[in-house]
């Protein structure tokens, strides 16, 4: 009898999944959710690598003739710095904040095209890891250690094949070409779900804000990034064909290039800086307790970026030597764009004037994003006077302004954003007063870093020198920065170590700790695969607010 | 109670009439602006080059009008218009033929492509590294091919598996969206031969 030891009805499948499952469940997925978090944790394991990079660069600048490292790393450093953080971290962060939350908002259970959006994932990882592999690849197995060394826009004929050898560019081209593929596969995604898969009565009026300006994004990235691939696909015809795009022996143009990267350029930064626009005007009403102001104007303002910001890539190139009318008009067009981003700043104060503030940590990161990109639009509008262009061009005074729009604007709203929704994604809360402290130390160490740049620019301080003499007065300023990098550094440590704690160990967090008003705090915590169970349907622009006061709904007054 | 009453009945009636737009007309709608920009971007490398090339052959020695393979391709797009009408009345037979004659003009375009392409590198010397007219000429002419190319593979796609006994009449949605995607090519021709044929070539 000693054969029915076993119990009769064991399961056939173990419950456990084993790590293989796990794995095999994350690698195979279609699930929006997921594809949404792994573009994040990407973006955010690049942005890790991408800091140390910035950091290994203050620490040589830190004092007069540094020699931490030597001129030619330095110039792979500040490339790799600068591509990373463009199309490896910001690009999937756009891209894993729509994954994760167009669908949830809208009330959907996918996205419109689940399969594509996994190619795009996994196209645009590997286009990342096809840069990183230049480390090893870029001159053949026996010149290991080289990457790009051609600055983050690649000037032609810098990139040619006569004067920059080896593999190294075609890496920074093939690397970008590939995962821009999957930024726009994961744009046409964007929109033909926001515009198929509303829930019944989500019109496009009712739309949460974040959707708006997630799908004007992805408008923007369908028009502005071919110009790009365009461009890099002349650039390696001209490599490996001996095509003749930017050979100026042949009579080609040394500046076409920098027209047509600046046309994807100049847009690819509202690209890059639009979902932080999406977590502000989603964080600030529910922390504020009151419905967003001038929502139609907030529409309004975004779309007219979406089209404006299409028209002011020259004002990068004052200093090349353009005719004075192109120099007017693209002076013009810039300041002209500064009227709608006015408009948005006005509005979200306006949100908050009056209200019911709770000062927890995504609410302060969406405080230091309106001052830290409040001093970005101003030295913006500065830097688009093209007299005062061209004498701060390429100087650290611009290092310092796109800093503050990148790192100050954007990555701030990133984390307003994550630690917003963190307790939905993972179901548990992160701990509050460790995201204080690093709100605070972010907050002091990144502008100790880029505060004395804009005087060091002013006092003629030039980008991408590796190294610079003492005695004419950039020693104190470059001092500062150097330690302002050190302090971001423990603050993003803090970052990584609370996220990756919480997740481990955090407290519950229920399905709605905010008391929210779209639809992502509708469903549980994290979702379900499918999202809900029922789907719902809405009748105002806040369908929460509704469903928590029946007596009291938004839908009577809009 | 009845406030409560009615707006169920109200969401109800919503549920039952809401309608969105189809995600593929969507999607491939916006992959048609994605691949206009590429185009322009090539359309405009080709007009700032015009008559900058310091070395010949120049446009206006070595271009012939492909009259012929502009008409084929050009009305590959009413064939296939055809085509479609038919599989909208589940005439299966008609739709084939309407379908293997877009495939042919297709196919001639293609084919005088080739043609024109190596009279051009043996007969003219003119490759893509020669000079700036070269350059672009290859690639804008050369990015519309392999549009065409792209295309082709599809409406072969589509002819095979209906010829295999696939019920294509229940692909009516995917036949439509390839059939604007063959209209893009068709209409971005129109642009390059007036660019590269005309504008360049006088």
């Amino acid at each position: 009898m000693a054969s029915i030891d076993y119990p009769l009805e064991r399961p056939a499948v173990s419950l456990e999944k084993g790590f293989a499952q796990h794995l095999y469940e994350w690698v195979a997925t279609v699930d929006h959710k997921k594809l949404g978090l792994m573009y994040v944790v990407s973006a955010l394991l690049f942005f890790v690598i991408a800091g140390l990079m910035a950091f290994v660069i203050r620490l040589q600048l830190m004092f007069p003739n540094g020699h931490v490292v030597g001129p030619d790393t330095f110039n792979r450093l500040f490339t790799m710095h600068g591509t990373t953080m463009v199309f490896l971290v910001g690009m999937p962060l756009v891209a894993g904040f729509a994954n994760y939350l167009v669908p949830l908002m809208i009330g959907a259970r996918d996205m419109a095209f689940p399969r594509l959006n996994a190619f795009g994932f996994w196209i645009f990882l590997f286009g990342g890891f096809l840069l990183y592999y230049s480390y090893i690849g870029g001159s053949g197995l026996y010149g290991a250690g080289s990457a790009p060394d051609v600055g983050w826009f690649a000037n032609a004929p810098l990139t040619e094949k006569a004067f920059s050898r080896g593999h190294s560019t075609d890496y920074w081209a093939l690397g970008i070409l590939v995962s821009g593929v999957g930024s726009i596969a994961s744009a046409i995604n964007v929109i033909a779900t926001a515009f198929s898969l509303r829930c019944p009565g989500m019109t496009l009026s009712r739309m949460p804000l974040f959707v708006w300006v997630m799908v004007v994004d992805s408008w923007l990235i369908l028009v502005a990034l071919p110009p790009l691939t365009a461009a890099q696909i002349m650039l390696m015809l001209d490599r490996y064909l001996g095509a003749n795009f930017f050979n100026t022996q042949q009579g080609g143009s040394a500046v076409l290039w920098q027209h047509f990267f600046w046309i994807f350029g100049h847009p690819e930064v509202y690209i890059l800086i639009f979902p932080a626009f999406a977590i502000l005007s989603e964080v600030i009403p529910v922390f504020s307790r009151k419905p967003l102001f001038g929502r139609a104007a907030m529409v309004g303002a975004v779309v007219a970026i979406g089209f404006i910001s299409l028209g002011v890539w020259a004002h990068h190139m004052f200093a090349v030597g353009m005719s004075s009318w192109s120099n007017t008009f693209f002076a013009g067009s810039s300041m002209l764009v500064g009227i709608p981003t006015g408009l948005k700043i006005f509005n979200w104060t306006a949100t908050m004037y009056g209200g019911k503030l709770r000062l927890q940590t995504p609410l302060l990161y969406c405080c230091a994003f309106l001052f830290q990109f409040l001093v970005a639009g101003l030295t913006g509008i500065m830097l688009a006077v093209a007299p005062f262009d061209w004498q701060l061009h390429d100087s650290y005074f611009l290092i310092a302004h796109f800093h503050y729009t990148l790192m100050g604007g954007l990555v701030m709203g990133i984390f307003a954003g994550i630690y917003y929704w963190f307790p939905k994604a993972i179901g548990k809360m992160y701990n509050e007063k460790l995201g204080k402290w690093q709100f605070w130390l972010m907050i002091i160490g990144f502008n100790l870093t880029f505060l004395p740049q804009h005087i060091a620019g002013m006092l003629g301080m030039p980008r991408r020198i590796y190294t610079y003499a003492p005695g004419r007065g950039w020693e104190l300023w470059n001092l500062l920065s150097s330690l302002g990098a050190m302090v971001q550094f423990v603050a993003v440590a803090c970052l990584v170590w609370n996220l990756v704690h919480s997740a481990l160990r955090g407290e519950p967090a229920g399905d709605d700790p905010w008391d929210g008003w779209t639809l992502e705090w509708a469903t549980t915590s994290p979702p379900p695969e499918y999202n809900f169970e029922k789907l719902p349907v809405v009748r105002s622009s806040r369908p929460l607010w509704d469903m928590k006061h029946p007596h009291d709904p938004d839908w009577k007054y809009e | 109670m009845a406030e409560a009453l009615e707006l169920t009945a109200d969401a109800l009636t919503m549920e039952r009439e809401w309608k969105t737009p189809d995600r593929g007309t969507v999607g491939i709608i916006f992959l048609i602006v994605t691949e206009s920009a590429l185009f322009l971007i090539f359309v405009l490398a080709y007009l700032v080059y015009i008559g900058k090339s310091v070395v010949g052959p120049y446009p206006k020695d070595v271009l012939e009008m492909p009259i012929a393979a502009t008409v084929c391709l050009l009305s590959s797009s009413l064939t296939i218009v055809m085509a479609e009408h038919q599989l909208e009345k589940n005439r299966i037979g008609p739709f084939r033929l309407w379908w293997a004659i877009t495939i042919l003009l297709g196919l001639y375009f293609l084919y005088d492509t080739a043609l024109e392409w190596k009279k051009l590198i043996y007969v003219d010397h003119l490759t893509i590294s020669t000079n700036l007219f070269g350059t672009t000429f290859y690639s804008l002419v050369g990015l519309h091919a392999s549009h065409v190319t792209v295309g082709m593979t599809f409406l072969l796609l589509v002819f095979t598996v209906s010829l295999l006994g696939f019920p294509i009449e229940t692909q009516k949605r995917r036949v439509k969206f390839l059939s604007w995607y063959w209209h893009f090519v068709d209409w971005v021709w129109v642009i390059v031969f007036t660019v590269v044929y005309i504008v360049s070539a006088r």
